[in-house]
Parts: C-alpha cells; structure tokens; sequence
C-alpha cells in the first residue's frame, strides 16, 4: 500500500441515461448520475429499486440496453478498462468463494495475477483482516462465518485489490450496530488515506448521513434526488421523506 | 436440449484458447485429476470387472457350444477395448464427476461467486473450466486404460470358472492377444478422451448457465448428466463410424 507505484489517482464515475430491462420489467429506466474522484457517495432506495442491478453495471457484470457509463471519462465497455482501473465490489451476500479459505478468498487477486510471493501475500491477507476486525481467522472456512463476518471478509478481500473505485451492496445489513460502526469509520478512512472513490448502496441511515459527501435517492429504476446530505434532508419531496423518516412506531396501531 | 450446442462449441473453442495457461493453473489440474480418480477408481474397477464377466457368461457358453471355445478371449478382449469400457467408463465418469463438476460450478454461479471472480478480473474460464477440463481428458482415458484390463481379467476368470465354459486362462488371453492389437485399445482410449472433452464441457458449460437458486442447481445437474451421456452415445457412433473406415 505504500508502494509509490500503488498509490491510486481517484476515479470519477459518469452515468448516462442508463436502462436495463430483464423480460418485461424495466429496472434501471435512464439513470443520471456523477460522482466525484475521492468522495464518499452513498446510493439509498427501497428494495427492489435496481441498486444492486445498477453496481453489477458499473464494474462490468451487466451489459447496459442504452445509456452509457463512463469513468474518467473513458466509456466502461473500452478494451483493457478493466486492467487499468482497479475497481472493486462488496457483493450483499459477500460472495466469498466456499472452496477456498478466508486467507485463500482475500489473497485471491495477489494469487491469481501472481503480483506478490506467498510470503508477503500472507502479511497483507492478515493486515487487511485485522483492519475489519477480523484478525487471525485466516483458515477459517466461509462457512463457519456468521453473515456479518463474511461481509466483513469480503471488505478485506476488496482492500487486498488496492481499489480506486469500492462498490459496496448494503455492506452493514447483516452487521450488528457496533460493526456498522467500524465499517462506516474504514470506509472514511480508506477516502483519507489512500483516496479511493466509494459509492456505497444502503438502507442505514445512521451510516448514510454518517459517510456521504453526497447522496441520492433512487426509487423505481430512476434517481429521483441527488445532493449533499443536507440538500437531501431538505427536500420536500414526499418519497424522498417518507424513505428518510420511516420508523417502526409499534403504539400507532393502539392510537389511530 | 441442443439449443445450448452453440454455447458448448463456444466454451469449447474459449477452453482450447485458454490453454497455455494450463502450467499456470496447474495445482488445479493436478487437485482434479486425484479428485476425479479419488472418486472413481473403486467403481471403475468393479463395474468393469463386472462387465468383461457378463461378457465372457453372455457369449463364452454360446461360442463352446459351437465349438468355437477358442474365440471367446478375442471376443471379450475386442468388446472391452473397442466399446464397452470407453462407453461405460465415460457414463459412469458422467455420473460421478460431470455432475459434480455441474453443481460446484452452478453454486458458484448462483451464489455470485463467478461474479465476484469477475470483478477480480479473473476469467472464470481459465479458473474453473479450464483445470476441469483438462484434468478430466487426462484422468478418463487412463481409466479406460485400467478398466479395459480389468474387464479382461473379469471375463477370463468367469471364463475358467464357469462350468459351461471352461477355458484356461492360458487360451483365454492367447486367443485375446491374438485379436486384440494394441490400435484396438488405442482406439478405445481415443474414443474416451473425445468423451472426457464432451462430460467436461457439457458439464462446465451447465453449471455456467445455473440460474434460479437451489433449483436451478439440481436442474443443471440432471442435465449435465443426461445431455452428457446422449452426447456420449451419438459421438460413439460418429467417432465408430470414422475409425472403422
Ligand atoms: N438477473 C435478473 N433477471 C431478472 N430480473 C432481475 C435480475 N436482477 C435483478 N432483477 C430484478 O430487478 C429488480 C431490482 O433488483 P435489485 O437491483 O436487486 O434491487 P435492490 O434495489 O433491492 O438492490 C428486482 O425486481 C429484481 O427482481
Ligand atoms: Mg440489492
């Protein structure tokens, strides 16, 4: 991480009028968004609004039926982009490989391009794991982890790529909310120390106004808000209140 | 089920492409090679033992009667060279590490590991498909190898057992090495590799496509196993057909 050759320029992230449709449901229905090189930007939505459908599109995994998506400028489906940028996901799921242990799982990406001998790709599988809380559980197997911990997991797996860009899905929804805490507190440090761009799809609002430089709303497959999270807090617009002030009220029932 | 051929000839030409990188992944390789003789060296070994013995009870007792006591190494030997071990060995392979092959890689799917090695710029191809499909092409073809002299044995020692046929076992491999050449069993352990291709790509191919959750899953593997299998029959055919010429 601090090999000169290392240090990432931040990444900028242009979407324009981005549409997908699977059969007859159109998810993503011409989405406009910018986010800036180094800022933390933070997605929220209710289920089923097309957020993660819109990550898997922004590093490669979906192919868009119109629109387009650029990143500093260079459009995402050009030769070799992925190469160039270093780009990275936290799939909701995690998404960690069962096959493979916790240490094999976050030293992959070193492994398989060969980048580092073993020796050293161990210290940093233990350095990244120690940054999520997870130290010393290297040769565990995905499947003796509990939801938090392999999202936890697959945060490191994401630090080990050095990313300019980190997508997180949800990445404290399964957390209890202490880990939340630790979590949001990396994802600001990350932008400290090493200026990585991070857009982050959540449902916390802890976290949400926790994190943002800036926010947006997206609600059936378009954005409907987007602006500092103050801007946001600040707009009259009744989904956008309704999403933000939703609260489980149990004595409303007793009280019409 | 064929609407999927163009895929498969796809992953196929995408596997061959791929192949300089076999010394790359070869842990991989050599991990699914002993995976896949793990699995089936004992079941070969008692299916053709079973299937040279059927063999040499279905025709040895109608050969003596015709005098013919002397024809029955050849023809067990021959059979089990040319035919049965390579189909046989290649369905049970289809069964045991085809569908096995076809779930782990369609869990992988489902559960968007194959995504995330994606966005690791890690080309499933190379990770997953490629060490499979070599491994099995190398692992079948040395099982048929081993199965066909099983089969013998089998079909020689109930051809000196049973009562109605009588043969030592002296005369039983005469008779065998005189018809048998070494381009029969060469022939058989031809037929298999091409089948070893179909079970590993059929199988890849199925469980890349996996979609829809535990399900789609069993789906995948019940038709990695069948289409591989149909594919197996038709190709032993056509390849046949051309070796005879
Ligand atoms: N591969 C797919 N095929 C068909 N429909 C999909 C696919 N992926 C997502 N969808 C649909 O798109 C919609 C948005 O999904 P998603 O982006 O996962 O929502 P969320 O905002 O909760 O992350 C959902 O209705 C989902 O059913
Ligand atoms: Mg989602």
């Amino acid at each position: 991480m601090n090999a000169p050759q290392l240090t990432p320029h931040a990444v900028g992230l242009q979407v324009r009028g981005l549409r997908k449709r699977f059969g007859a449901h159109e998810v993503l229905r011409g989405v406009e968004l910018e986010i800036n090189p180094g800022e933390v930007f933070v997605l929220m939505g209710p289920s089923g609004s097309g957020k993660s459908v819109l990550l898997r599109h922004l590093i490669g995994l979906e192919k868009p039926d119109d629109g387009e998506i650029r990143i500093n400028g260079e459009p995402l489906d050009s030769d070799g982009i992925m190469s160039r940028y270093r780009m990275a996901m936290v799939f909701q799921s995690g998404a960690l490989l069962n096959s493979l242990t916790v240490g094999e799982n976050i030293g992959l990406y070193l492994s398989e391009h060969r980048l580092k001998p073993p020796a050293e790709i161990a210290r940093i599988v233990a350095e990244k794991l120690e940054v999520v809380g997870l130290k010393g559980i290297e040769r565990k197997m995905p499947n003796e982890l509990s939801g938090g911990m392999k999202k936890r997991a697959a945060i490191a797996r994401a630090l080990v790529i050095d990313p300019q860009l980190i997508l997180y899905d949800e990445p404290t929804s399964e957390l209890d909310p202490l880990s939340a805490v630790v979590i949001g507190e990396e994802i600001l440090k990350l932008k400290e120390r090493v200026h990585v761009t991070s857009l982050v799809v959540s449902h916390d609002r802890d976290l949400a106004f926790g994190v943002a430089d800036r926010m947006a709303v997206i609600n059936e497959g378009r954005i409907v808000a987007i602006g500092t999270p103050e801007e946001i807090k600040a707009r009259p617009d009744p989904i956008i209140q309704r999403f933000l002030q939703a609260d489980f009220k149990p004595n409303h029932r007793n009280h019409p | 089920m064929f609407q999927n051929i163009g895929e498969m000839v796809l992953l196929f030409w995408r596997t061959l492409l791929a192949l300089p990188q076999t010394w790359r992944q070869r842990q991989k390789v050599f991990d699914q090679f002993f995976e896949i003789g793990n699995a089936s060296l004992l079941m070969v070994c008692v299916l053709s033992f079973f299937i040279g013995g059927v063999l040499a009870l279905q025709t040895g007792p109608v050969l003596v009667e015709r005098g013919l006591a002397g024809a029955v190494g050849g023809l067990v030997g021959i059979s089990m060279a040319k035919e049965l071990a390579p189909v046989m060995m290649a369905i049970l392979i289809a069964g045991r590490i085809g569908s096995a092959m076809a779930a782990e890689i369609g869990s992988m799917r489902v559960y968007q590991e194959i995504d995330a090695l994606r966005t690791m710029n890690i080309n499933p191809i190379h990770y997953l498909v490629l060490p499979r499909v070599v491994a099995i092409a190398l692992a079948l073809p040395m099982l048929v190898v081993f199965a066909i002299l099983v089969g013998w044995l089998g079909g020689a020692l109930v051809s000196i057992a049973n009562e109605r046929i009588v043969v030592s076992f002296g005369a039983f491999f005469g008779n065998l090495r005189e018809v048998v050449d070494a381009a029969d069993v060469a022939n058989g352990v031809f037929k298999s590799f091409c089948f070893a291709l179909i079970v590993g790509v059929v199988s890849c191919h199925q469980g890349l496509v996996t979609i829809g959750g535990p399900r789609g899953i069993g789906r995948s593997v019940t038709k990695a196993v069948v289409n591989s299998i149909v594919l197996i029959v038709i190709f032993d055919y056509v390849l046949t057909s051309i070796l005879l010429r």
